[in-house]
């Protein structure tokens, strides 16, 4: 580990040679302040466990940043941390825009990205980061989210289809159709909806949660699938689906605004009519 | 020998499963990958038989290591 992280850090420093140095900083830090401004110091308390060594308790650290000079986004403080003051903390991020679904941690309480969570600009509060709760760690605030993936693939996520379009060109929808598949492709897995519900906190293994099932309905609602009784047939158990009990914290908490409630409340009906 | 406790018997039984796949590998690296086995437990006996969380860490990086290896495709191991 520390040897990759050492080569890394080569890598970035030769970078000016190849680029002016003005395009190599990041965009965590902004420029400094006007002289006359007070700082506007918050403190983050940071969840920290490092796998290296097992035999340690994970614990909390604090670091105190001035608002005046960091993004304003969460994320943003966060590689102001790692960039500035302490190398050492993990966590993934990749688009700063939350399209990726990469730094979704537990930001005050709340599952959300860590890019599209302000920073409270109350100072006099401190935030508390946690990974998504119910989750292995890997490191500090990477979850482990292999059974997740593993679940996601068990609902075979991709168009099953047998007969070929009739002029051989792509598969066709109405616009109505279409329609009905807003505000399920969006979805972008990052684990917050499941993580924050207490079923699936209870009953990972067989319950699939909240971001699967919003997925296997985005399929089951497919007018270009041809497989949705064989997706209802797998649904069809009492582990699967119906370990949702309406606790409604996955619409609650999704950083994209989705609906995973609803949607699971669609495949109940769907199962209930055949 | 004192009855074990059930992580005492799950952590025997990561390293069984770990000599049962080395079984599967060519001949002349079983002897390499017996021993990177052996290694990687060995690292870690100086815990504490008591510090649960970290022996299920380890335990679940055994078996996410162990699932790596066993793939056909790795026949030896330096």
């Amino acid at each position: 580990m520390a040897a990759l992280r050492s080569t890394s850090r080569l890598v970035a420093s030769s970078r000016p040679l190849f680029r002016p140095a003005f395009a190599s900083r990041s965009y965590a830090t902004v420029g400094e302040p006007a002289p006359s401004e007070q700082p506007k110091m918050k403190t983050f308390h940071i969840y920290r466990w490092n796998p290296d060594e097992p035999a340690e308790k994970p614990k909390m650290q604090s670091y105190t940043l001035d608002l005046k000079k960091t993004g304003p986004m969460m994320l943003d403080a966060l590689i102001r941390i790692k960039n500035e003051m302490d190398p050492t903390l993990t966590f993934r991020r990749s688009c700063r825009e939350g399209i990726c679904g990469s730094c979704a941690m537990n930001i005050d309480g709340v599952n959300t990205l860590a890019c599209l969570c302000r920073i409270p600009t109350d100072t006099a509060k401190e935030s508390r980061i946690y990974p998504l709760p119910h989750t292995y760690v890997v490191k500090d605030l990477v979850p482990d989210l292999t059974y997740f993936y593993k679940q996601y693939k068990s609902i075979k996520p991709y168009l099953q289809r047998d007969t070929p379009s009739e002029d051989g060109l792509e598969y066709r929808q109405s616009q109505e159709d279409r329609k009905k598949l807003d505000g399920l492709y969006e979805c972008i897995l990052c684990a917050c909806c499941s993580t924050s519900c207490p079923s699936y906190w209870w009953n990972s293994e067989e319950y699939l949660g909240p971001a699967i099932l919003l997925q296997s309905y985005r399929w089951l609602a497919d007018s270009r699938d041809e497989k949705t009784a064989e997706r209802k047939a797998a649904l069809d158990n009492s582990m699967s689906v119906y370990r949702c009990h309406t606790i409604l914290n996955c619409s609650r908490t999704c950083p994209k605004g989705l609906n995973p409630a609803r949607a699971i409340a669609e495949i109940k009906k769907m199962l209930t009519s055949h | 020998m004192a009855r074990l406790s059930g992580l005492q018997r799950e952590v025997l039984s990561l390293y069984r499963k770990c000599l049962r796949t080395i079984r599967q590998k060519p001949l002349n690296a079983r002897d390499n990958f017996r021993a990177y086995a052996r290694e990687e437990f060995r690292k870690n006996l100086s815990l504490s038989k008591k510090d649960f969380t970290a022996i299920e860490y380890l335990l679940r990086k055994g078996y996410r290591q162990l699932e790596m290896y066993s793939s056909p495709g790795i026949r030896d191991i330096r």
